[in-house]
């Protein structure tokens, strides 16, 4: 079943009566990379997990597909802020991604094993994963999600507290993602790598979508005021509109 | 003072000279315990996990007593399991009661809850961070199940040890269904009650040693093993 376009209507996320995502109306087309910005508590990370079925919101609807129909039972993979991190070979690691295809296990390590190389770890392959370094596991990550050939991916924040180069091998890995024919949603506080990554920004603030414009109009001409001041860093925390 | 001396100097001769009685109830009680927890190993810690990572009606009911009968009493599990094997028994045509196959099924009943248990508390520690990930990944319930026990491998250690402390140290049910019959199913705690009865405490002593020093060297190894899997693996 087609994932695209997914078409979100007045999603609402209400738990015990707090208005996490209030109302959220958003279309997204089946290529590129829409960079999610907004302040903390914008409702921008659990808007990603609405998305992928983790939090199930209060109502709402989300209409996938020219089908408009439910959630599909694969296609749509998240990689966290923190990843999980099996106390195992960064091959293994990345192989469990497959388990539930019901592949030889020889099979899915050797498509690890590929997949490791294209994000630069190969020669960790035998290395626990909880021992490598932060930009390393999410590297891991992203290629443990990559190697089920998810239709959408989204992304929480994958380069938060990231060296400047352990970033940028991270954003060279989500181009070549996209490059394969994935869609990518991604939460980032980083200006800088919206401006880079990003071919739209959909920009929240107080659970609602502010804005949603392509990403050069957007650092040029923010249409709303919570956008102008959040660019200026002179957005305070949690404003409210 | 001089006669625990004594007593204690004919408990190490014992042992200096392997005799063959000590050898033999140490061997047995090796063998019936480890057969225990070997069958723990493969009950209790699975059923654990799936307790941590199942959703069912009646989950709490069922924690609160894996966790209850962590404390079961020994001679209660001693008389089910004679009242289950004795002739009249639903399992009397067997004819366990009185052999070794016997005391391992008391022991079995007693180390699978403790086993689950701590195994519940390991594996739902490690779920609470994988579940979302392992969620989105599509994993079967029994592959989360066998992915976490995997996970969790070390940790689990403790359970399997603390199962084996409570499979060696375990006198009552033993005594019960096994009937500490000389050369056939007697084994060191039941000896060491046997023996302190009879006044040869210097065999009791040389068991006791035995034990002790069984105990410490798997928990010596445990503690090795855990380090080694925390420098290797984080």
């Amino acid at each position: 079943m087609a994932i695209f376009p997914l078409r979100i209507r007045d999603l609402r996320y209400q738990p015990n009566g707090r208005e996490v995502l209030a109302g959220i109306d958003l279309d997204l087309g089946d290529e590129g990379i829409t960079l999610i910005l907004g302040p903390n508590g914008a409702g921008k990370s659990v808007l990603l997990r609405a998305i992928c079925g983790l939090v199930q919101p209060s109502s709402g609807r989300m209409l996938w597909g020219v089908e408009q129909g439910a959630r599909p039972e694969r296609g749509v993979m998240m990689v966290f802020q923190k990843p999980m991190m099996l106390r195992a070979s960064v091959l293994h690691n990345v192989a469990l991604g497959l388990k539930p295809f019901g592949l030889p296990r020889r099979e899915r390590e050797a498509r690890a094993w590929a997949m490791l190389e294209r994000v630069g770890l190969a020669d960790r392959a035998g290395d626990s994963a909880p021992r490598l370094s932060g930009g390393e596991q999410q590297r891991l990550a992203l290629a443990r999600a990559w190697l089920t050939r998810p239709r959408l991916l989204l992304l929480d924040e994958p380069t938060a507290s990231l060296d400047p180069s352990a970033s940028a091998e991270v954003e060279r890995i989500v181009r070549e993602i996209r490059t394969d024919g994935t869609r990518i949603l991604m939460v980032t506080h980083n200006l800088g790598q919206a401006m880079r990554l990003g071919d739209d920004i959909v920009f929240m603030s107080a659970g609602r979508v502010c804005e949603h414009t392509p990403t050069q109009r957007f650092f040029a001409r923010p249409q709303s005021e919570a956008a102008r001041l959040f660019i200026q860093g002179e957005l305070p925390w949690r404003m409210r509109l | 003072m001089s006669a625990f001396a004594a007593t204690f100097s004919d408990a190490l001769a014992l042992l200096a000279d392997f005799d063959h009685a000590v050898l033999e109830i140490v061997a047995l009680s090796l063998r019936v315990s480890g057969a225990a927890v070997m069958l723990g190993t493969l009950l209790g810690l699975p059923l654990g996990a799936c307790i941590a990572v199942g959703r069912f009606p009646g989950k709490s009911t069922l924690s609160v007593l894996v966790n209850g009968f962590m404390g079961l009493p020994s001679v209660v599990v001693g008389v089910v399991v004679y009242l289950l094997l004795s002739r009249s028994g639903p399992f009397g045509a067997l004819g366990m009661l009185y052999s070794p196959a016997a005391m391992v099924v008391a022991q079995t009943l007693l180390v699978v809850p403790l086993m689950a248990a701590i195994a519940r508390q390991v594996v739902e520690d490690v779920w609470q961070r994988y579940a979302e990930e392992l969620q989105l990944m599509r994993f079967s319930w029994w592959d989360s199940v066998t992915t976490l026990l995997h996970d969790c491998r070390h940790s689990l250690l403790v359970a399997v040890l603390a199962g084996l402390g409570r499979a060696m140290s375990e006198v009552g049910a033993v005594m019960i269904v096994g009937g500490n019959i000389d050369g056939a199913t007697r084994v060191m705690t039941t000896a060491i009650a046997l023996e302190t009865s009879k006044g040869d405490l210097a065999l009791a002593i040389a068991l006791g040693v035995v034990l002790i020093v069984i105990i410490l060297a798997l928990n010596a190894l445990a503690f090795v093993l855990r380090h080694w899997a925390m420098r290797r693996y984080g």
